[in-house]
């Protein structure tokens, strides 16, 4: 029975007001759009190989500050599979895949969809479906993750 | 230097926010995809979360410049082609495979153990391999 809503509802709602806040900042400060896979990937390709120190920057913010926030919140375990087989296959499928769409689930999903962008809906509709149907058969069909 | 601090604290903000909501639990993450299991709804209100400031940011655009300089970018041609629906078809089935995207899996690495580095070696690997497979994808399935 639940008197309440879950507690893990309204840490998502807190820490999504925090990524957007990070988007913000991004856009109105740097006049970037926060996409973590673009901003990643344009030093993997040199793409973006001008703006470097920027990424490089930004990057740096994303890997240290959760770690002063361990003691807030409970969840340090990501319960990442073992099998690592699994995990170099969607390391790569996410790396090719972003990379191609361009965008992920920040660039896409929160920066597209904020501003009503039809690629970025149409985006995070194929990213979603597609995610759903890799639980379906790795998880319910083939009980791999 | 200012433009540095400044993405600084947006990577900051947006890996603390992704600590903070459960995003970088694969579980979660896969909770929410698995819509025929035991479904997980935390991912819709980071996603809500986070667009709120973000739809707010966009409306100070028009007509303004940086804090820093330079200029907005300029809006991507709404084009819904090859690239946008196999890019984002191959990246959903990774992000369910793992139950990891690009920003979660760098928020987590000080943390989520050397499977996350494995994670973001093998994506790294991906996007320097991208380009190549283009060029294949290009001349198999032309784009329009």
């Amino acid at each position: 029975m639940m008197n309440s809503i879950p507690v893990d509802w309204i840490w998502g709602l807190i820490g999504g007001l925090l990524i957007g806040t990070g988007g913000a900042v991004y856009l109105l400060a740097n006049g970037r759009i926060m996409g973590a896979s673009g901003i990643l990937g344009g030093l993997v390709d040199r793409s973006g190989w001008s703006t470097w120190k920027e990424r490089a920057a930004f990057l740096l913010g994303v890997f240290l500050l959760p770690i002063p926030l361990y003691p807030l919140y409970r969840a340090v375990d990501t319960h990442i599979t073992s099998n690592w087989a699994v995990i170099i296959a969607a390391g790569l499928l996410v790396g090719i895949g972003t990379r191609f769409a361009n965008g992920c689930t920040s660039g896409h999903g929160v920066c597209g969809i904020s501003r009503f962008s039809l690629r970025g809906i149409v985006a995070t509709v194929f990213y979603i479906l597609a995610g759903g149907v890799a639980v379906i058969i790795f998880r319910h069909l083939l009980g791999l993750v | 230097m200012q433009r540095l601090i400044f993405a600084f604290i947006a990577g900051g903000l947006f890996g603390a926010g992704l600590f903070i909501s459960g995003m970088t639990d694969t579980t979660k993450v896969q909770g929410w995809l698995d819509v025929f299991g035991n479904w997980d709804p935390t991912l819709a209100f980071v996603m809500g979360g986070a667009i709120i400031p973000m739809a707010i940011a966009w409306r100070f655009v028009p007509g303004r410049k940086p804090l820093v300089g330079g200029d907005f970018p300029t809006p991507p041609k709404p084009e819904i082609g090859r690239d946008l629906v196999i890019g984002s078809t191959l990246f959903g089935f990774g992000w369910g495979l793992a139950g990891l995207c690009p920003g979660p899996s760098i928020a987590s690495l000080s943390y989520g153990g050397v499977g996350h580095w494995v994670f973001v070696a093998a994506m790294i690997a991906g996007m320097m391999i991208a380009p190549y497979l283009r060029v294949t994808l290009d001349r198999t399935v032309p784009a329009e």
